[in-house]
């Protein structure tokens, strides 16, 4: 595997470039402060990224943030959709993560349990 | 706090990408003979002035509330000096900040290096407007990521694209 790959990638990845930047359907943002990333915050972006891959998401958008000052529940993470309130969710494990692609990102249907505030 | 020394990595790297990098630059060395690791972190950000540069090296100041800066520069610096090694911080305010680490690969407290592999993903796919330059260097063996030449070749397509990602994870994977 080299990088010239990325060549062939190109080409097929282009013409869905175009529909991510006129806007991302749903935006991930990712807790990463030094608190976040003791707690495991680097597992659950991977676990998102990941689940992106697999699934193939285009219209989903995973960017990070710094110290978010709420250290007793992270991993956190924030989804942001258009017309929608934020649902920030909170205690996040890798698995947790992959529950909120499925269900919240794909299926619409929020991980309540996973939920510490909506706003 | 930071069980990996890899966390460590990931959470300066958010340090520079809080302070508004364009280009950072990550390099590793392990040098088994001479028992030593170093760690250099460099970035174009925005800098500090020779107050602030001592200041973030505080754990008593930089665990206030509302600094952008937390506290992963003392636990680095802890890390560091734990394990009889050594740790510099050189910034200018306008040009950039540069940290330089190193540790004794065979004292007893230092952490394991963890998953680099899941860092150095983690870390160019979480910020796909930053170029990163990685550079490992194991015991003579080197591995070179630099994110430029990876967006030469995608000529406009994002780094974060879900098929991109798929590659670079599988690209690491094989060569790192």
């Amino acid at each position: 595997m080299n990088l010239e790959e990325l060549k062939k990638i190109r080409e097929s990845a282009q013409k869905d470039v175009e529909l991510r930047q006129k806007q991302a359907r749903i935006k991930v943002v990712v807790g990463m402060g030094t608190s976040g990333i003791a707690a495991g915050a680097r597992e659950v972006l991977k676990a998102f990224l990941d689940e992106i891959a697999t699934r193939n998401l285009t219209d989903v958008m995973i960017t990070q943030t710094g110290e978010k000052g709420l250290a007793s529940h992270e991993p956190m993470v924030e989804v942001h959709e258009e017309g929608k309130s934020v649902v920030i969710y909170g205690n996040l494990d890798s698995d947790k993560a992959r529950k909120i692609v499925a269900n919240h990102i794909v299926n619409d249907k929020p991980v309540t349990e996973f939920v510490i505030e909506v706003k | 706090m930071m069980d990996e020394i890899s966390s460590h990595i990931m959470d300066i790297v958010a340090n520079s990408v809080s302070a508004k990098a364009k280009n950072i630059i990550v390099v590793i060395t392990k040098d088994t003979k001479k028992s030593l690791l170093t760690l250099r972190i460099r970035d174009d950000g925005v800098g500090m002035d020779e107050d602030m540069a001592e200041k973030v090296q505080d754990p008593f100041f930089s665990t206030k509330i509302g600094k952008k800066v937390g506290l992963g520069i003392p636990l680095l610096k802890g890390t560091a000096e734990t394990t009889e090694g050594s740790f510099r911080l050189t910034s200018k305010l306008g040009e950039g900040t540069e940290i330089f680490v190193s540790f004794n690969v065979n004292h007893p407290d230092l952490p394991p290096m963890g998953r680099l592999k899941d860092t150095v993903f983690v870390i160019v796919a979480g910020n796909p407007e930053i170029d990163f330059q990685f550079q490992i260097i194991n015991d003579g063996k080197e591995f070179v990521l630099d994110t430029t030449e990876i967006r030469a070749l995608l000529d406009g397509v994002p780094i974060n694209h879900p098929e991109v990602l798929t590659f670079l994870s599988k690209y690491l994977d094989e060569n790192m």
